[in-house]
């Protein structure tokens, strides 16, 4: 693991606005592995944030760890000299964080953590990160990613940013909003009257497309975040929807059907110049880039009920993906594109669930059972969590499912309802 | 003339569904299909305080029933019109083409079942489909508008199959000239 030095820049300021989300475990898996996170070491008056609780909860929430309460720890070390391994071996766990903040002045932080394999006794990792008081949580998240790396191999997805789509129960009023990946640090960048769906991140996580649904029609914007600068893309006659960025942000895929039917089109934002895709009679809509740029997913009924099909962008050929099941939509990719990631409906009068697909060997899986309606799957930056919206209680709600199925949780709101998660980015 | 007419079948849906009834066609199992309305069925119809108020117009929208009705309603996934609605829409049809100065948006609806932008693209298709309708019966295309509002404008707001057949829709919306 390469020492880091984080330096933050971060464009969503306002962050004080009160979380409107929250989270509630509902399954994680067996192996869970045995981790104590230690309070943090901190003299002085209460910091804004609470770094360790804020670690302990990311890892909680990835399923993949069992997080010793710091109650019933035995001790509370901030230095390696203090650490007595024999007691967290009797405490039977695995893996132990310390940590320490000191200030620096000036609303600077400095702070180090360090990572030990209890069994062997030895430093896994550790860091030296410096930050300003309103970074704190986004620091705690750098470090959870970074734990997270180590221990499992996988890039940890704790500092991206998610956007969805708040309303009110009447559904008179809309709200686009972005949070952290844990719903903290709510912030509303769109609010409307109006219907706000299909919100889609530039590769950069700097702008977000979505759909308008106005009196007149939908209208596909494009917003810069940290301005609030909204930019019209596309309000031809009937639908204009389903915005998708292209893996470099230059393009953007959606759907018109401005000649009289659902069809793919893309658009180079910066030339405006636009390129049919498609050319069915049957809906075509959905589109989603694969990695490589050259070709898109979309959603067909071409073949009488909805499914995945993808499409070259430079030979225009078209195959269908999804056999299996009455309706398949909204595809997704995880982990480089071996895995579709989709609303899964097995046959007619089924539930609507989300399944994930595994390309190489065509077999599909569906992730969901305890939410109903479930729509909108969104994955994760790291390719490990879907995150998508669903009916639970009678209330619209987001709930996050792992590719494999193993890890649930939900993430109800406090008030109203949420719908159409879409999950940033990296940010670097 | 027409808006006076869409505000009452707006407030009144139900005496647009008598209306149906009356007339004797076949539009009034769509009718109870969608509405629980059967045993008004025999009513006479109780617009009492507006009868006393006909104007030479007016006379001539109360004579054709049909136009009340303004909801056409659709099979799940499904984008076809019922035969059961096409008196109806026939009706709105004779209606535009003896008033070509009307104008009307058809709005196409859909259940919350399924994702959004699907229910967005089927929304358009029934709403396209009883522009065609209406095309083929006749009317100037100049006089049709059609627009999709997918699953994001519901009547009804719970989950359930009568919840979701009322929300499965097209609209007829005439514009204030």
């Amino acid at each position: 693991m390469i020492l880091r030095y984080w330096c933050f820049l971060f464009i969503f300021i306002s962050a004080f606005a009160k979380a409107e989300l929250t989270i509630e475990i509902t399954q994680g898996i067996a192996s869970a592995i045995p981790i104590a996170v230690v309070p943090m070491k901190w003299q002085g008056k209460p910091l804004p944030e609470n770094v360790d609780e804020i670690i302990r909860s990311d890892l909680e929430r990835s399923g993949h760890f069992g997080i010793l309460s710091p109650d019933d720890m035995l001790s509370h070390p901030s230095t390696q000299e203090d650490v007595y391994f024999r007691d967290w071996r009797l405490l039977k766990q695995d893996y132990l964080v310390i940590s320490s903040i000191k200030s620096v002045g000036n609303d600077q932080y400095k702070l180090r953590y360090q990572l030990f394999d209890v069994l062997n006794e030895r430093e896994l990792l550790a860091q030296t990160l410096s930050a300003k008081g309103s970074q704190l949580r986004d620091m705690a998240h750098r470090m959870s990613d970074a734990i997270y790396e180590q221990l499992t191999g996988i890039r940890g997805a704790f500092s991206t940013k998610i956007a969805y789509v708040t309303t009110n129960r009447k559904r008179t009023r809309f709200n686009l909003a972005i949070a952290d990946s844990d719903g903290a640090r709510e912030k509303v960048i769109m609010t409307s009257k109006y219907s706000i769906f299909s919100p889609s991140w530039s590769p950069d996580g700097k702008r977000i497309a979505y759909v308008l649904l106005e009196d007149t029609g939908s209208k596909v914007y494009v917003q810069n975040i940290a301005t609030g600068k909204k930019q019209l893309v596309s309000a031809n006659k009937g639908i204009n929807s389903a915005p998708a960025f292209s893996p470099d942000g230059n393009k953007l895929a959606l759907v018109l059907s401005k000649d009289g039917n659902p069809e793919i089109y893309v658009v180079d934002l910066n030339t405006r110049h636009w390129v049919r895709v498609t050319n069915h009679y049957a809906i075509d809509t959905e589109p989603n880039w694969m990695p490589d740029g050259e070709h898109l997913l979309f959603t067909s009924g071409r073949s009488g009920n909805p499914q995945i099909y993808r499409v070259s962008l430079s030979s225009g050929y078209i195959e269908r993906i999804t056999f299996e099941g009455n309706y398949n939509a909204r595809a997704r990719l995880a982990q480089d594109g071996r895995f579709l990631v989709m609303v899964h409906q097995s046959a007619k009068g089924e539930p609507f669930h989300i399944a994930s697909m595994d390309l190489t060997r065509g077999l599909l899986q569906i992730l969901t059972s305890d939410t109903f309606l479930d729509e909108s799957p969104s994955v994760s930056p790291n390719g490990v969590m879907v995150m998508y919206a669903a009916k639970y209680n009678k209330r619209s709600i987001l709930a996050a499912v792992s590719v494999d199925g193993d890890v649930r949780f939900l993430v109800p709101s406090k008030s109203g309802d949420v719908r159409e998660p879409a999950w940033g980015p990296y940010i670097d | 003339m027409m808006h006076l007419n869409k505000m009452f079948s707006v407030s009144v849906l139900c005496v647009a569904m008598i209306g149906c009834a009356s007339d004797g066609g076949t539009t009034d199992e769509a009718a109870t299909t969608e509405v629980a309305a059967a045993d008004s069925q025999t009513q006479a119809v109780p617009e009492s305080p507006d009868v006393d108020v006909v104007t030479q117009e007016q006379v001539e929208v109360v004579a054709n029933p049909l136009l009340d009705q303004t909801l056409v309603y659709f099979g799940y996934d499904r984008s076809e019109i019922r035969p059961e609605f096409k008196d109806v829409l026939n009706a709105h049809a004779q209606f535009l083409q003896a008033n070509p100065n009307s104008n009307i948006v058809l709005e196409g609806h859909c259940d919350e079942r399924g994702t959004v932008e699907y229910n967005l693209a089927l929304g358009e298709r029934r709403a396209n489909t009883v522009k065609r309708y209406l095309i083929v019966q006749g009317v100037n295309p100049a006089q049709l508008e059609s627009v999709s509002f997918g699953e994001e404008r519901p009547v009804m707001l719970d989950s359930t199959d009568a919840s979701w057949s009322k929300n499965r829709r097209a609209e007829i919306k005439y514009q204030d000239q």
